[in-house]
Order: structure tokens, then C-alpha cells, then sequence
């Protein structure tokens, strides 16, 4: 959501005019402002749309500090240090090294793990950030350190807050755009996946691990631009900005100011600061003491907002602004490349003989199937019959105990739904995984994400526009093709469950897949749709695709299929046509019940 | 450093280690039952040292009118509630436990001059009023989000924390204190000199640690805890109340806090913010044990107070550094170990 252009551009003005209207107090509490902000906005990519959260990011902020102040005052370097003293600029280049690896490596401890570990983990690091510069001699211990050189660029020296004020918003506003250009791209639809769709995301062939490190180093690294731009602007450091306490503050900003939306992370900065300000002068005077009391106000404060507005600000503030028409235009773009589909009949999917235990249930005994290319294989079943696991099974994102399982010739038993995902298998789930706060064209565009390759980089600087418009045109041309050209434009969390079901189709599609799993695509689904479903669904076999189908509309699946395979208590009890299978004993008495 | 120094810094990283571990196994509790990541944990340790440490002082300490003040809280929240949903029934328990109670233990306060009384009934006067801060608490702050992400609730712990750490300022100001020991007795076997007020320490939180254990294997209670623990929902379909259980842990916590606070405050002066330490260094044993098994938290934390003592010796201004670093090799270990995806929210 973003402000119309009058807006911005309005925004923008007053921006540029600030320090030629207001005092010196003034302006330095807007360059104060400028800097967390900077910081916020990492978390709001980290805990708004990322779901992760670090209460570290104030040790970032002063690793960017302490490198630059430690190199750029070159007084005392060991000698292999002396070639990088002197110029802020090679600190910050520096600054942004360490931090990488830092972040890096505590990204690859904890992000494994389940959410909880990385907060935690950034805590203790937090903690001993904080402890170690207070208690390195060659960091100035508890005093810090004094001296720093001023920037200067081009030749101008930046001594006077005046000046600074211009490169700190200049940027905090280029660390929007280039945030903003990676959440409008195919590595910022990744990124939006993390929060609550891990698991459709990897079906789809992201690699969610990596674009978990990928939030984490980008907010550390805003954070330790903040910290080197703290240092040559205070021309002084010492540990007390860089506590723990600082670091919850900073998270604070981003919820308070709205931790999924770009400009909350401003907000909230704006918002804390002058707040934290005001409280300070207020609150000793009001209670008689002197202390941090502002604390107890922003505890419940943050509480408060939790409780009534997760959102935070941002939200409650643009509905009392002139919203900006959404887009609306049908994304036109050359086609990307299709992979050959297999020639009709050649095997395409062979499960040999596998087995699935969870503990002591056996979900899967025994089971082999297999599915051609150009045809549709239905896997039926009554409710608890193991089909499901089957799908998780086959797609990697569960693997068997036993058996084997072989795509296009070879095996897949192992691989995760990732590797599967390249190979050219694509699915969808039984209970339906999407993100809701997306479009369905969007939701959609995951799918193609293989079919891209234009990384961070591209991204973050909207390099990748032609491959985007690209993957945009084939994501609108599959939504097309399911019947949802109407609801492009959707939040895909507004549809009905049988079209959320269709728009997992299209997502499938996207991927360019020469085998689709279908997890019971036509349960709720009206009777016209499922006719045209099943149209579609000829169509694909008439191209060469392979289609394995769970379902339980037997007028469905016995008008489709070519070939049936029954499943009762995780074992297969009858394989064959759709007649035979109709007549077949044993599937009676699984449907109906036996005749004693 | 020769045998007699290394046997008093263990016997210092055990007494340290023992209440670290009952504030682990605290951790542990909450977040099974809740899946609140306790940070606050740690306030309840000050809390309990310094309200002990006011009453020896025949001060009136803070925690009396906190308790107070979040009595009329909950009381004001929760009798709206009731009268919105027509619950009148519900108004005398909710009179009873937030206004009444806090109105009764003030009175006590006032009238017995508890710097007069033993030191056995400043304990309890101590848990009574800081306990029932936890099950506020829970109503407060966590209750109206039971059912939010494990993040979100950590933010809200997280947000606690800083609340309850200023009106810690406000209410007991930045001194310090320490309490005298329970006994200043000291044993002297061989090598080994033993002090009283460590013996008191390791006794106390054993007796605790078995206490809970009795708790949970052999009362409705308890077992209702471990069932919530296990499966909320499924506790849920057989009647047991998660907003029971929620307050029942987070009463457990505020007792196991205030009770290591009591046992602290001969050993360490306590300030208003010490507790935040003490909280996380449980929480390291916790992470060893994963946040899920209580005896390896326990073992996590005795090992969490060896190694402070043994580098408070050899690296002092080092100490917390090595202590949280500690943490590391824990997580890599972790995560070489687990394998899961997971779907969060």
C-alpha cells in the first residue's frame, strides 16, 4: 500500500525544505529519526513480511559503528590493519563485510531451527555485543571512542547536522525504493511466502532457507549503514547506543509503525523517537525520580498495539488516505521457454513398493503405481486411505521409509520437494495453501519461480523488469486459462474455496510441469466448474501431460480418467480401468461395506 | 589455580546453577503450556529479592502497590467482560482474588511490621504478593492473544519485560540490596569448606524441583498442565480450560521467580534490572534442553553456573560474553540434529 504520488511527492518536499525551517534541535532529532528508521525498516522485511524477528539489530548498528570509528581514527591498528585506516569509506566497506558474516553465520545456526531460535539467539548475541565493547581496551572499553572523522564527499566536509541530515534521508528513501523493488519481484514474492507458506514455496522450488539468510543479512546490513552513518555523524561512540535495550526498541518501531508496510517502518520510527523525547522530559518531573521510565510506556504501549492493532499504525492511518487505484492491466509479456513434454506413454511416475510408517502407523503399505505421460491416473479411496501421504510421498515433502520412488527415470526417494519441484513435477495441496494477502496473479507467479533466474541483486535495483514482465504474462495466461481472469486481481484470500482450489491449478501450471498432482481439485467446486475443470484437465492430457488425481467425485474421476488405482488402510486393493475397478468386489465392500 | 580455589568456584556455580535451573525449568513450563517465551521471567526474581530485602528494611516495598494496581486492572477488565456477557455470577470470585486479596495482604502489610516477624513468614509474605502478579499478568497481557503466533507472544513477552523493568525503577529505585544470609553456619569436610546459606540454596531448590515434580505426576492439576502441554486443543475437548492452565503456569513461574529471587538476595545484591540476567541465563539452560525436556534444561543450567563461576576467575569482564556464547555450540548442535519443515502460524 502506498501513498498516491501527491502524497509522496508532498512528503518529499517537506523533506528537502526541514533544515532550512526548523531549529538545530530540530533538525538533529530528524536525522535521530532518519537513522532508526533505517534500522526498523530492515525489521519490517525481517518480522513484517519476512515472520522472522531479531532483537539484535542494535549490534549491527554498532558493528557499523565500531568498525568504521576503529579504522577511520587509525590510531593504534595492528599493521596489517594500517592499508584500511584512515577513510570512513573503506570502514564502511568494512563494517558491511563483518556484518555480512556475522549475520550469515547466525543466520545458519539458528534459521534452521523453528522461529523461536533466531530471536533468542540474536538476544544472546545482542548481549554479548554489548559486553565486548564495553570491555575491549583497543575499543575504548566503557568510555568509547572519541576523535572520528567527519565524512566528506566530494570534497565538502559534512561537520554540521545541517548537511548530514541530506545524506541520511537520502539513504533512508534509497533503502525504500530498493526494498520496495525486491518485494515487487519474483525473490519478493519468495519472501512473502515465508510467513505461513514454507511449504508451498518449496513445493514450488524455492529455496526457503536461502531467502530467510537473504532478510536477515539485508536488515543487518541497513543496520550497520545506520551505525557507520551514527559514528561519523556523533564523531564519538560508545557501547550504550548498542545495548539490547535499543535493539527492542528498534523492533518496537517496526510493529508500533507497522511491520509489513515500508513506510510503517518511518512512521514508527518518527513516532518512538518523538515519543521516547517527550516521555523523557516528562516523566522524571511527573513521578519525582530520575530513570529510563519511558520504558514502562512503550512496554504497554507495544502490548496495547498488539492486542488491538497488529497491524500497527500505517494501516489505521492510509484509510484516511486517497487511495491509488490498484492495477488493473493484464501483464503482457513474451512467453518464457517450455521444456519438451514427453512423448504420450512413456512411463512418467513409478512408485515401487513403498512404504510409509509414522512411528507405529503404517499409512503407506506396499504401494506401486505408476503414471504415463498423456494420461490420468486417479488415485481413489475412502477418507483415511493413506492418499494424501501418498502425494507427500511422491512430491518430497515427506519422504518414504521404504521403496522407491522414480520420476522420469530416475529416483527421486529422498530428494526434497525442492529438487522434485526442478525436475518437472508440480502439485497441488488438499488443504489449500496460498497467501491470502496476495493477488491470485501473484499467488500464481510462484509458481513460475523456476522458470526465473534474476536474483537480489537485479532485484533490489529492478534490473530483472523484462523477465519479470515475463513471468507476470505466463502467471495471467495460466489464471486465464483456469476461468479466473475475472479475479486476477484479487486477494487470492477472497475467493471461495473451490476457485482457491483452481487458482492452486494455475499456480501448478506456472511451474511448466510434465506431471501435475491434483489433491482433490473439484471438492467445492459447482457443477459447471468442474465440467470445465475437467475439460481443462483433458486438454493438458491431450498436450502429453501426466496427471495423477486424488478425488473423491467418482462421476468426476470415472468421466476422466484412463486409469484407477483403489487404496483402503495405506494398501492398494484394486488397479485397473475405470469399469473394471467399478465392478471389481473388493472396492465395493471398501465403499459400501461388506454383506456378511 | 589449585584444588581449594576450583572447589569454591564449584561450589559457587552450583548454588548459582541450581536456581538458574529452577528458572529453567519455569521456561520450560510456560512455554509448553502457553508457548510464551518468558522473558519476564527474570523480573520475578528482583521482584522477590527486593521485596524481601524491603521488608528487612521495614520499608514498605513496591510490589504491594503493583499488586494493587494490577488487581484493579484485571477487576476493571474482566467485570466489563462479564457484564457484557451477562456473567453477574462471575463478579464476587472476581471482587474476591483482585480487590479484596490485595486489600487483605495490604492490610497485613500495615499491621504486622514484617521486619518484626521471622524470617520464615517474610517468605511467605514475600510469595503472597508477588505471586499472584503472574496469573495477572497472564490476564493482562497474554490471555486476549492466547491463540497469536509464538512471535507475537515473544514480542509481548518482550514488551512485559521492559514494563515491569521500569516499575521496578519506579517502585524500588536504582539502590540496591542484599539480604543476610539464612545461616551463617559453614561446614568444613577435609578440603572443603561448605557455607550454610549454599546448603540452604541447593536444599531449597531440590525440595522445589521435587515438590513440582509430585505436582505434576500425581495431582488433576498438574496432570491437566502436562495434558495442555501435550496437545492444547485436545486438552481442550476434554474441559480442561487453557485460560486455567495459562494462569495455573504462569502462577508456577511467579513462584519458582520470587522463590529463586528470596534465595538469591544473601548471595548477589540485587538491583531492579538484575533479573533480566539471571532470567536469560536460565534460558540458556532451557535452550539446551530445547525449550521441551526439564532434566536436560536442569543439567543445562547447573553447566550454565559452573562455567560463569570457573570464567568469572580466569576472564571476569569476560564472563557474560562466554556465558552467552555458550549458546552457540548449543544451536549448532541443535540444528545439525533436527530436521523438519515447518509451517509457522
Amino acid at each position: 500500500m502506498m501513498p498516491p504520488r501527491l502524497l509522496l511527492a508532498g512528503f518529499l518536499g517537506l523533506l528537502l525544505i526541514a533544515p532550512l525551517a526548523v531549529s538545530e534541535f530540530h533538525v538533529t532529532l530528524l536525522n535521530y529519526i532518519g537513522l532508526y528508521a533505517l534500522v526498523a525498516l530492515g525489521l519490517v522485511l525481517l518480522t513484517g513480511v519476512g515472520g522472522l524477528t531479531s532483537f539484535g539489530q542494535a549490534a549491527f548498528v554498532g558493528l557499523g559503528a565500531y568498525t568504521s570509528a576503529y579504522l577511520s581514527t587509525a590510531q593504534g591498528l595492528p599493521d596489517w590493519l594500517v592499508p584500511l585506516g584512515g577513510s570512513p569509506w573503506i570502514g564502511l566497506l568494512v563494517g558491511l563485510v563483518v556484518t555480512a558474516l556475522v549475520a550469515f553465520v547466525l543466520g545458519l545456526l539458528t534459521l534452521r531451527l523453528s522461529g523461536h531460535y533466531l530471536p533468542l539467539g540474536t538476544i544472546a548475541w545482542g548481549i554479548s555485543l554489548y559486553f565486548l565493547f564495553g570491555n575491549l581496551e583497543f575499543l575504548g572499553g566503557h568510555t568509547g571512542m572519541s576523535g572520528i572523522p567527519a565524512l566528506s564527499l566530494f570534497g565538502l566536509e559534512l561537520k554540521d547536522g545541517r548537511k548530514f541530515y541530506y545524506v541520511i534521508w537520502a539513504v533512508v528513501l534509497g533503502a525504500v525504493w530498493l526494498t520496495q523493488n525486491l518485494l515487487d519481484s519474483r525473490e519478493g514474492r519468495a519472501i512473502r511466502a515465508l510467513k505461513g507458506g514454507v511449504v508451498m514455496a518449496e513445493a514450488m522450488g524455492v529455496d526457503t532457507a536461502r531467502s530467510k539468510i537473504v532478510i536477515f543479512l539485508i536488515a543487518a546490513l541497513f543496520a550497520c549503514i545506520s551505525g557507520w552513518l551514527y559514528a561519523h555523524l556523533q564523531r564519538f561512540v560508545n557501547p550504550t547506543p548498542f545495548g539490547l535495550g535499543i535493539g527492542i526498541e528498534y523492533l518496537f518501531m517496526a510493529v508500533v509503525g507497522g511491520a509489513a508496510h515500508v513506510w510503517g517502518a518511518l512512521l514508527g520510527a518518527g513516532v518512538i523517537t518523538i515519543l521516547k523525547q517527550w516521555l523523557q522530559d516528562w516523566l522524571p518531573k511527573l513521578l519525582g525520580a530520575s530513570g529510563n521510565f519511558e520504558v514502562i510506556v512503550f512496554g504497554v504501549m507495544m502490548i496495547f498495539v498488539l492486542q488491538r492493532a497488529r497491524d500497527g499504525l500505517w494501516p489505521i492511518l492510509t484509510r484516511f488516505m486517497p487511495q491509488r487505484e490498484a492495477r488493473r492491466e493484464v501483464p503482457q509479456g513474451e512467453a518464457l521457454p517450455k521444456k519438451p513434454l514427453p512423448e504420450s506413454g512413456q512411463a512418467l511416475l513409478e512408485v515401487r513398493n513403498v512404504v510409509k510408517r509414522f512411528g507405529g502407523l503404517v499409512a503407506n503399505n506396499n504401494m506401486s503405481l505408476t503414471v504415463k505421460s498423456g494420461e490420468v491416473m486417479a488415485l481413489i479411496g475412502p477418507n483415511g486411505a493413506g492418499k494424501s501421504t501418498m502425494f507427500n510421498c511422491v512430491s518430497g515433502v515427506d519422504s518414504a521409509s521404504e521403496g522407491e520412488v522414480l520420476f522420469r527415470g530416475t529416483t527421486v526417494t529422498g530428494l526434497n520437494s525442492r529438487q522434485i519441484a526442478k525436475l518437472g513435477m508440480s502439485r497441488t495441496f488438499q488443504h489449500v495453501r496460498l497467501l491470502p494477502t496476495m493477488t491470485v496473479l501473484e499467488n500464481v507467479a510462484i509458481g513460475g519461480h523456476l522458470r526465473g533466474s534474476k536474483g537480489v541483486l537485479p532485484a533490489l535495483l529492478h534490473l530483472d523488469r523484462a523477465e519479470e514482465a515475463r513471468l507476470l504474462a505466463e502467471a495471467a495466461r495460466q489464471v486465464e486459462r483456469v476461468g479466473l481472469k475475472d479475479s486476477m486481481f484479487e486477494l487470492a484470500g477472497s475467493l471461495a474455496l473451490g476457485q482457491q482450489r483452481t487458482m492452486e491449478i494455475a499456480r501448478a501450471l506456472c511451474a511448466d510441469p510434465c506431471l501435475l498432482l491434483l489433491d482433490e481439485p473439484a471438492a467445492g467446486l459447482r457443477y459447471l466448474e468442474k465440467q470445465s475443470l475437467a475439460e481443462l484437465l483433458r486438454k493438458l492430457r491431450g498436450e502429453g501431460m501426466g496427471i495423477l488425481l486424488v478425488e473423491h467425485d467418482m462421476d468426476f474421476v470415472m468421466g476422466l480418467a484412463d486409469r484407477v488405482v483403489v487404496m483402503e488402510f495405506g494398501e492398494k486393493i484394486a488397479e485397473g480401468l475405470p469399469e473394471e475397478v467399478q465392478r471389481d468386489p473388493a472396492v465395493m465392500e471398501a465403499y459400501l461395506g461388506g454383506v456378511d | 589455580m589449585d584444588l581449594q580455589i576450583a572447589l569454591l568456584l564449584g561450589q559457587d556455580g552450583i548454588t548459582n546453577g541450581a536456581i538458574y535451573a529452577l528458572l529453567s525449568l519455569a521456561l520450560v513450563l510456560v512455554f509448553a503450556v502457553t508457548r510464551v517465551i518468558f522473558i519476564p521471567q527474570g523480573e520475578f526474581v528482583a521482584f522477590g529479592a527486593l521485596t524481601l530485602a524491603s521488608f528487612q528494611a521495614g520499608k514498605t516495598p513496591g510490589t504491594l502497590w503493583l499488586l494493587i494496581g494490577a488487581g484493579v486492572l484485571v477487576a476493571l477488565v474482566d467485570i466489563s467482560l462479564a457484564l457484557r456477557s451477562g456473567l453477574r455470577r462471575k463478579i464476587p470470585r472476581i471482587v474476591g482474588w483482585n480487590l479484596v486479596y490485595p486489600a487483605a495482604a495490604a492490610a497485613v502489610v500495615f499491621l504486622l511490621k514484617p521486619n518484626e516477624l521471622p524470617l520464615l513468614a517474610q517468605i511467605v509474605l514475600v510469595l503472597a504478593l508477588v505471586v499472584p502478579l503472574g496469573p495477572m499478568l497472564y490476564r493482562l497481557a497474554f490471555q486476549p492473544l492466547a491463540e497469536a503466533s509464538v512471535l507475537v507472544l515473544l514480542i509481548v513477552a518482550v514488551a512485559v519485560h521492559l514494563a515491569l523493568v521500569g516499575l521496578g525503577l519506579l517502585f524500588f529505585g536504582a539502590e540496591g540490596s542484599r539480604t543476610p544470609a539464612f545461616s551463617d553456619a559453614s561446614f568444613d569436610w577435609g578440603v572443603v569448606t561448605v557455607s550454610g546459606q549454599t546448603l540452604w540454596v541447593v536444599g531449597a531448590s531440590l525440595l522445589l524441583i521435587v515438590v513440582l515434580a509430585v505436582f505434576f505426576e500425581r495431582t488433576i492439576y498438574g496432570k491437566a498442565l502436562r495434558a495442555t502441554a501435550m496437545n492444547r486443543t485436545g486438552a481442550r475437548l476434554m474441559g480442561i480450560s487453557t485460560v486455567m492452565a495459562g494462569k495455573l503456569s504462569f502462577m508456577l513461574a511467579a513462584l519458582i521467580g520470587a522463590f529463586s529471587g528470596v534465595l538469591i538476595a544473601p548471595i548477589t545484591t540485587v538491583y531492579y534490572d538484575t533479573g533480566f540476567l539471571i532470567g536469560l541465563k536460565g534460558f540458556v539452560g532451557a535452550i539446551v534442553g530445547g525449550l521441551a525436556s526439564y532434566p536436560i534444561a536442569a543439567a543445562g543450567a547447573i553447566l550454565v553456573g559452573l562455567l560463569e563461576s570457573f570464567s568469572s576467575f580466569w576472564a571476569s569482564a569476560f564472563k557474560e560474553v562466554i556465558v552467552f556464547t555458550l549458546i552457540i555450540p548449543v544451536l549448532v548442535w541443535r540444528s545439525l540434529t533436527t530436521r523438519h519443515v515447518e509451517e509457522d502460524e
